[in-house]
């Protein structure tokens, strides 16, 4: 197994004292954001960025992945001791979680959210450790125009399949593109969109970007709906972890199915969400009792938990092998990479295998000591939430404007913070998506440029785009997917005029 | 408390006529960036697409998703929802009046004198906090800030008249 061999030499870049306590300042920074109502693991990853400009990139990528994986935690905490879900895939955790809390079995729902999460995301790595060199020497042989179509396929897909308005949706999308634009064209070497303005000659940076819109838009959301933390005292005896993990084999079902949507949705561009919310229906209308979920059963911790948790880390996987992400946390974290100057995509496995393998290796520690850190540490995390949130919001918001600021070392960037905030205030209002917006913004240059040069190479002929079975295949099913509702439409209407009307049992 | 106001829970603006405003500001944006972007070249060369061609059919894109979105609404019957009501309204000025102020103090005093303002000045005034409290709050959130960005991490910070004083 060449895998192993691999990710044996990872953990050998791991383990050094250095690498080690960045991962654990990494862990409680992140719970620490998880914890936070209003900040989740992209806000939390996006302003906490700047803290690792300075540091080499595997040590960066490790602490960065740690302040993930802290947040998913501690997301888990605020969602069932405070029926707050700190992110929109913990919504579903509420639901069972909350109650359990409710009637005094909080130790019990926090030691069964961690440890699905655990197993959600152990497995979810293990399928990177194992597909993503594979797929990586499989994109290898991609040219402009196989990554074009790779870029396609995740924007239409977005539009395709999103369950947002469609015309918001291709706002986002299109507004994130056209952002990414701004600035020195690099094709042609010509200025775009600057309007004489020097300080656009940089473009749009994706990181100041996301940290108004997650950021600064959050705290005016919380604010506005002023949550009043009323939350349920937790502590953790190793008696009830013991108890909960004794019942674990029972419920392997559930854990192996939601691991398995877990792992698909994550590696489908959008799916983190949608994942938590099938694990949690699909255990439902298999349980042998569907009346119990919704009012404290365990299995409905279980199930979403460990599905949101194998999506986000599965979104990783195209990150790391193509260059895509799979979310916006792994949007911030490839933007994170090209701040120091990687490249991701297939190359990365060839060129900087320590920095891969590493961050593959800690993928499993940082799992193993952030369960174990969180289990033992809930009743300090715990009381963070009872910090008044005048206190923590402009905590939040001098982190907001250090990070902004710290990009491109630009006092303009901290008023463009600003703004996109007040967009991602308004936009989330009134329903238009932002992670299409997000993922374009960061795409965009790289699809743009792909586009041109495989236009480049076959002289103009758009038929490039079709001129092999992989790259043509592709393309069409983009195509699919972005016309997906109107091709459903026709499929429906087809069928109820071809089936008699008598013959319609169910119509 | 403000909220026992009967005009609290009176809506500021409607949904929709917030949404109307974003689709003309982004019809807007989309026509002046069509434009600049066909002055910079919009045209298919013999090697491809010009610098401007993709924004450019992009700004299309964006501009006719805006007019389908303002003719959609505006078709729209019916009564509309709040977008904000006047207590949410005062209560996310709260928050945005002061970081406002506080990006702008921040380029004269710079980040840290600014942002002790801000944590102290938002949680005594603002968060009702004892103004010890505050004090201790601000200043240590600003030490630390100031010692792990630019003391351990070498992170410059825009810096005003008082690190000057002790010679930064």
């Amino acid at each position: 197994m060449e895998a192993l061999g691999l990710l044996l030499h990872g953990f050998s870049v791991l383990l050094t004292f250095k690498t080690l306590t960045f991962m654990i300042i990494g862990l409680v920074l992140g719970i620490f954001v998880g914890v936070l109502p209003g900040l989740g693991g992209p806000n939390g990853v996006a302003i906490l960025l700047p803290l690792t400009f300075t540091m080499d990139p595997t040590t960066a990528i490790v602490m960065l992945s740690c302040i993930y994986w802290g947040a998913l935690f501690g997301g888990a905490i605020t969602s069932i001791l405070f029926n707050i879900p700190g992110e929109a895939w913990s919504v579903a955790t509420t639901f069972d979680g909350y109650p359990m809390a409710q009637q005094g079995r909080a130790a019990e729902a926090l030691t069964a959210a961690f440890t699905s999460s655990f197993i959600g995301s152990l497995v979810a790595v293990a399928l990177i450790t194992f597909l993503a060199p594979g797929i990586a020497t499989f994109a290898l042989q991609f040219g402009p125009p196989e990554f074009f179509a790779v870029y396609l396929l995740t924007f239409c897909s977005f539009v395709g399949l999103g369950r947002e308005d469609k015309h918001k949706t291709i706002i986002s999308m299109s507004l994130g593109l056209l952002l990414a634009g701004i600035g020195l064209d690099t094709v042609s070497g010509q200025l775009r969109m600057t309007f004489g303005w020097s300080e656009l000659l940089r473009g749009v940076n994706f990181l100041v970007a996301v940290i108004g819109l997650f950021g600064i838009s959050e705290i005016l959301l919380t604010m506005e709906e002023r949550l009043a933390l009323r939350g349920h005292a937790a502590s953790i005896s190793l008696r009830v972890v013991l108890n909960v993990w004794k019942d674990l084999p029972r419920y392997w079902v559930t854990l192996l199915r939601s691991s398995a949507i877990g792992c698909w949705l994550g590696i489908t561009p959008g799916g983190a969400i949608a994942a938590s919310f099938m694990g949690y229906n699909l255990a439902k209308r298999f349980s042998k009792d569907p009346e119990g979920f919704g009012k404290g059963k365990i299995e409905g911790v279980f199930a979403p938990e460990t599905a949101a948790h194998a999506s986000g880390t599965a979104a990783l996987l195209p990150m790391l092998a193509l260059g895509i992400p799979g979310s916006g946390t792994a949007a911030i974290l490839l933007g994170g990479l090209m701040v120091w100057g990687l490249n991701p995509g297939p190359l990365l496995f060839v060129e900087h295998k320590d920095f891969v393998w590493g961050l593959i290796a800690s993928m499993y520690l940082g799992n193993v000591v952030g369960l174990v850190m969180v289990l033992t540490t809930v009743p300090i995390f715990a009381a963070i939430l009872r910090v008044p949130f005048s206190a923590i919001a402009p905590m939040i918001v001098v982190s907001c404007a250090i990070g902004a600021f710290a990009i491109q070392n630009a006092m303009f960037d901290v008023w463009l913070m600003l703004l996109f905030g007040v967009v991602g205030y308004v936009f989330k209002k009134i329903g238009i998506p932002l992670a299409p917006f997000t993922l374009a913004l960061v795409l965009g240059n790289r699809a743009e440029s792909s586009f041109r040069l495989s236009m480049i190479g076959s002289g103009g002929d758009m038929w490039v785009f079709w001129s092999n079975w992989l790259v043509g295949s592709i393309t069409t099913l983009a195509l699919i997917l972005l016309f997906w509702p109107l091709i459903h439409l026709a499929f429906e209407r087809a069928r109820q005029s071809m089936i008699p009307k008598s013959w319609r049992l169910f119509g | 408390m403000a909220e026992e106001n009967p005009t609290a829970a009176q809506p500021v603006v409607g949904m929709r006529s917030v949404e109307v405003v974003v689709y003309l500001i982004l019809l807007g944006a989309a026509l002046l960036l069509g434009y600049d972007n066909w002055r910079t070249g919009m045209s298919w060369e013999a090697d491809g697409p010009q610098a401007g061609y993709f924004p450019f059919y992009l700004s299309v894109l964006l501009g006719a998703a805006s007019v389908y979105g303002l003719v959609s609404k505006l078709m729209e019957g019916g009564a509309s929802d709040a977008f904000v009501t006047r207590e949410q309204f005062r209560r996310v000025m709260q928050v945005f009046v002061p970081t406002l102020l506080f990006c702008l103090f921040m380029q004269w005093l710079g980040l840290y004198v600014a942002s002790f303002l801000l944590i102290t000045g938002f949680m005594w005034i603002i968060g009702r906090i004892a103004l010890w409290k505050s004090l201790l709050a601000g200043v240590l959130f600003s030490l630390i800030m100031f010692l792990t960005f630019d003391v351990a991490f070498d992170v410059i910070m825009p810096k005003g008249p008082l690190e000057a004083a002790f010679g930064y």
